[in-house]
């Protein structure tokens, strides 16, 4: 399901599915994409936050268009103990690697990924890009 | 001394500059200057030659000028400026009638020590160079100086995040006479055709949005960057109702200076010149690194 703010209108809230993961998409040549992405984190449950909540970084490979300070993005994933992902959706094999990421990581919130829990993964995942 | 500083600072006020940073030259020699100016002259007299025609029709007698400007850096660690000068003089026209110069070029490092800190010796750090004049001159220009020396060339360009650095910078400087409008202009994406939104801030309500952000002078952090260019955003929004957070910011002018996001720039004040080509040589070192 794809939204462009949160919180989700309510009058649908009976007819919608669990919500295993949420996406958060920042472009970084849009600092208001960063603005509406922070407003929106509010109307999360902190229940989320342990590890059903990732941001993805979008429009990384023009380095010249960047209207987003990096150093605001990583302090997002760290206040928010949620990983950040890097793409660029205009390049074919970047977007499916990363869609295939998605699909792997929202398996794993699931639970359909036995032993492995979205916990344990997003801590794993952090703890791999810190290095 | 100051005579000459106020020709370098004259010559390169309210002209519109375009940007490039350049890797360190390789046995450059500040004692060859005269060597260059020939060998480049037949350089360019071989391309005509072979029919990269830069002026169409007229038979023009290209003189070049390489000369050093010991004056133009930030430290004494940097390396003086070289400016080459491109003249023509029509052969019809008697001997000593004037030339008129047609193209400049000045490689510079003002406060590179992030650059020059660990250069082996052969090299020479001058990561900016800034071109006035035709682009099939910039490019000959440049192809010489890329075979005689190893070096390359990159057009600079300018981040909006970079832009929105200087626009707060340069709102907090101080103008003697009263400053010219500051002028943001920003690019629409997405749209079928090309939309360009302009925004003009009273210089004296910017400098005032900007003192009260500023909590150290002399000290910019990025945070107060954003503060200062999110009021004047949701003051637009206010007014118009468009997020131009949204859009990418491509060009800032000041009373001090005006930059473009393709890498061009304008000097308008002769106090801030040094300040501004420090700012660019940081970028220009960024972009080669």
């Amino acid at each position: 399901h794809l939204a462009t703010s949160l919180p989700l209108p309510s009058e649908r809230d009976h007819l919608r599915p669990r919500i295993d993961l949420i996406v958060f998409m920042i472009d970084i040549k849009s600092k208001y994409s960063l603005k509406n992405v922070e407003a929106s984190l509010a109307y999360v449950d902190a229940s989320f936050f342990l590890g059903k909540v990732c941001f993805l970084v979008t429009g990384v490979g023009r380095v010249n268009y960047c209207s987003v300070e990096m150093n605001a993005i990583w302090k997002l994933g760290e206040v928010y103990c949620s990983p950040v992902l890097f793409c660029e959706l205009e390049l074919e094999g970047i977007r499916v690697t990363t869609a295939q990421r998605l699909l792997r990581m929202l398996e794993i919130c699931a639970g359909h990924v036995p032993g492995v829990s979205a916990l344990s993964f997003s801590l794993l995942m952090r703890n791999s890009a810190n290095d | 001394k100051e005579n000459a500083d106020h020709q370098i600072t004259a010559f390169l006020l309210h002209k519109q500059w375009t940007l490039y940073s350049v890797t360190p030259l390789y046995r450059f020699s500040n004692a060859r200057l005269r060597d260059y100016a020939r060998l480049l002259s037949a350089f360019i007299a071989a391309e005509k030659q072979k029919g990269l025609a830069v002026e169409v029709g007229v038979e023009l007698d290209i003189k070049v000028a390489v000369s050093s400007l010991p004056d133009l850096k930030g430290s004494d660690r940097d390396q003086a400026a070289i400016l080459v000068q491109l003249s023509s003089r029509s052969p019809a026209s008697p001997k000593n009638s004037e030339e008129k110069l047609i193209w400049s070029g000045l490689f510079c490092c003002v406060s590179g020590d992030d650059l020059s800190e660990n250069m082996p010796e052969d090299f020479t750090c001058l990561p900016l160079f800034l071109t006035n004049g035709a682009e099939s001159y910039t490019s000959i220009v440049g192809s010489w100086f890329q075979k005689t020396f190893d070096c390359c060339f990159r057009r600079l360009a300018i981040s909006p995040l970079n832009l929105s650095w200087m626009a707060a910078m340069w709102t907090g400087c101080k103008v003697d006479k009263t400053a010219s409008a500051m002028e943001l202009v920003f690019s629409v994406p997405c749209l079928p055709q090309p939309l360009d939104i302009s925004y003009a801030i009273h210089p004296e309500d910017a400098k005032a949005l900007w003192d009260t952000v500023q909590k150290t002078p002399g000290e910019i952090t990025q945070e107060e960057v954003d503060v200062f260019m999110d009021c004047l955003y949701s003051h637009f929004h206010r007014h118009f109702k468009i997020h131009l957070s949204a859009t990418k910011l491509v060009k800032v002018s000041t009373a001090i200076a005006s930059a473009h996001c393709d890498g061009i720039i304008k000097f308008l004040q002769s106090q801030y010149l040094t300040g501004v080509l420090m700012l660019l040589t940081e970028l220009a070192i960024s972009q080669i690194q």
